[in-house]
């Protein structure tokens, strides 16, 4: 199963994706807030999402998943 | 005033208390959760915790901080800069609690805060405002018109609009008629509203700003001006006292233009006025900063004052220390601020500080909200440290500044220490010939890899 987690701590500002959709490589899937600043993270390979572990305003530790790929 | 509670965080915490303990006020500190090992809560005779980390629960809970403040007995609130520093209604409930706010007045603050209202004072008082409409543009033709009355290029700006979104640079009016819709498009479905407006584009703008004091008998004075084109994504990170590139005269008119703005709007405390500078040293007002700005220590370095000192003197009532004439400038100060961020990327980088270095010597200033053991958390500005380089001339400034900057350690996290030691070998930047481009110029020509 693939994984995308976060890059950096923050704070989870948007979630762009729910359970079902397909996302494609380079595809934004959660927006953090980290230091006033906001981060896109990216899927890194395509794939259906299987679940999103994380909730608008969940703290995030660096290395924490964000969104899990079937 | 006996007691003072400190309404703001890390360096500027620590800063402000400093000048505190040499007047024998009692400082109060508040902090959130993600704050209380930091050296700023523990360095207070009082710490009051008011709240769990995102400010919006701490730093920005108004009635947390004036219930710490009554609690605590202080007398008086610094709200530092940024967090609420700038916020009317916090100044309001400041004065109804029966306290001090050091800073000015709550409709001062208003006015200031409006970027319309501002300008429209601004122009009144005879300050140079950049060209534009004042109003809304509603059609194509009178947009064509405008744009003639005001001289290309022009930037035609969502009237709601922000951060970027919604604007166009016209450089000929065949540009105007195609951009006009789009913008206007652009404005309804971002903003709700078609409305936008034309301003004149300022080329290549160097940013150029001044410190102002006033105090409450009709005295205003200003400390000269800080060069502070240094910028990425819109924020500094190098300032300069004096500005190493503009000429006499045209230090003369901005400083005439601050105390003039300073003097429209009644001002009262230290302020700071910004202004763009275009290539032929033309000047335009660009906002007042209502508070104690991040860079005023280059300006302590020069003119040999404590605004800190100056702030609490003004929010007692006395007069201004120095008459304008008293006030001089003496060598040469460069502030470099300490990120905790990628020197490449400029993106966070959040973590723990396993150890910290710090340069000492003659003309070195350190301004940390750090030290070693220390979390870096993703909460707040990744502001970490400011290092002040002062001397008699900026090239003996500029050759202590690599000697300091490469003294200067942080390990754990990254810093953008790398980019400021490398800027100081960018012949831009060691010429003083410069303007807000200055950063990009520098990526561009291969950065920190040079």
């Amino acid at each position: 199963m693939k994984t995308i987690q976060a890059n950096m701590a923050g704070t989870v500002l948007q979630v762009l994706v729910k359970p079902g959709d397909e996302v494609k490589s380079g595809q934004d899937v959660v927006i953090l807030e980290s230091m006033k600043m906001e981060i896109p993270i990216a899927a890194e390979a395509d794939g259906k999402v299987k679940s999103v572990p994380v909730e608008i305003g969940s703290f995030v530790g660096e290395g924490d998943v964000l969104v899990e790929l079937e | 005033m006996k007691t003072i509670l400190i309404a703001n965080r890390g360096e500027i915490a620590r800063r402000i208390a400093r000048t505190c303990r040499a007047r024998g006020i009692r400082v109060v500190a508040v902090y959130s959760e993600a704050d209380q090992d930091m050296p700023f809560v523990r360095e207070a005779d009082v710490a009051v915790a008011i709240g769990p980390p995102p400010v919006a629960q701490s730093y920005l809970n108004i009635d947390a901080i004036i219930q710490a403040a009554k609690k605590t007995g202080a007398d008086a609130i610094h709200p530092g800069y940024g967090l609420l520093s700038e916020n009317a209604t916090f100044a309001r409930k400041v004065e109804e609690a029966g306290l001090v706010l050091i800073g000015p007045r709550p409709d001062v603050i208003e006015r200031m805060g409006d970027k319309v209202t501002a300008r429209r004072t601004m122009a009144e008082a005879g300050v140079p405002v950049v060209p534009g409409t004042e109003g809304g543009v509603s059609g194509e033709e009178e947009a064509l018109a405008e744009a003639e009355r005001i001289g290309y290029p022009v930037m035609i700006k969502a009237s709601a609009g922000g951060g970027g979104i919604g604007m166009q640079v016209c450089r000929t009016p065949d540009e105007l008629k195609k951009a006009f819709a789009t913008v206007q498009a652009k404005a309804k479905a971002y903003f709700g509203d078609s409305a936008v407006f034309l301003e004149r584009l300022i080329e290549r703008p160097r940013h150029v700003e001044v410190q102002v004091a006033a105090d409450s008998q009709g005295n205003t004075v200003h400390l000269f001006e800080r060069e502070c084109s240094v910028q990425r994504r819109n924020q500094k990170v190098v300032e300069e006292c004096l500005s190493p590139s503009i000429r006499p005269e045209t230090r003369e008119r901005l400083s005439d233009a601050a105390v003039r703005a300073a003097k429209a709007v009644g001002y009262t405390g230290v302020g700071t006025v910004e202004f763009l500078v275009d290539e032929q040293e033309r000047i335009y007002f660009l906002e007042m900063n209502t508070r104690l700005q991040v860079e005023h220590p280059v300006t302590e370095m020069v003119t040999g004052q404590d605004l800190v000192d100056w702030q609490l003197d003004i929010a007692e009532g006395k007069p201004l220390p120095l008459r304008q004439q008293e006030i001089k400038a003496r060598g040469h100060a460069v502030e470099y601020r300490i990120y905790a961020e990628d020197p490449t990327t400029f993106l966070p980088s959040p973590g723990t500080i396993h150890a910290m270095t710090v340069p000492e010597g003659e003309g070195i200033r350190v301004d940390a909200g750090v030290e070693a053991g220390n979390v870096v958390t993703p909460f707040y500005d990744p502001m970490i440290a400011k290092l002040i380089v002062g001397g008699p001339t900026r090239e003996t400034v500029l050759e202590k500044s690599r000697a300091a900057l490469e003294m200067f350690r942080v390990e754990g996290i990254r810093t953008n220490l790398p980019l400021l030691r490398a800027l100081l070998d960018h012949p831009e930047f060691v010429e003083g010939r410069y303007d807000t481009q200055l950063l990009q110029h520098f990526q561009m020509d291969g950065g920190i890899r040079r």
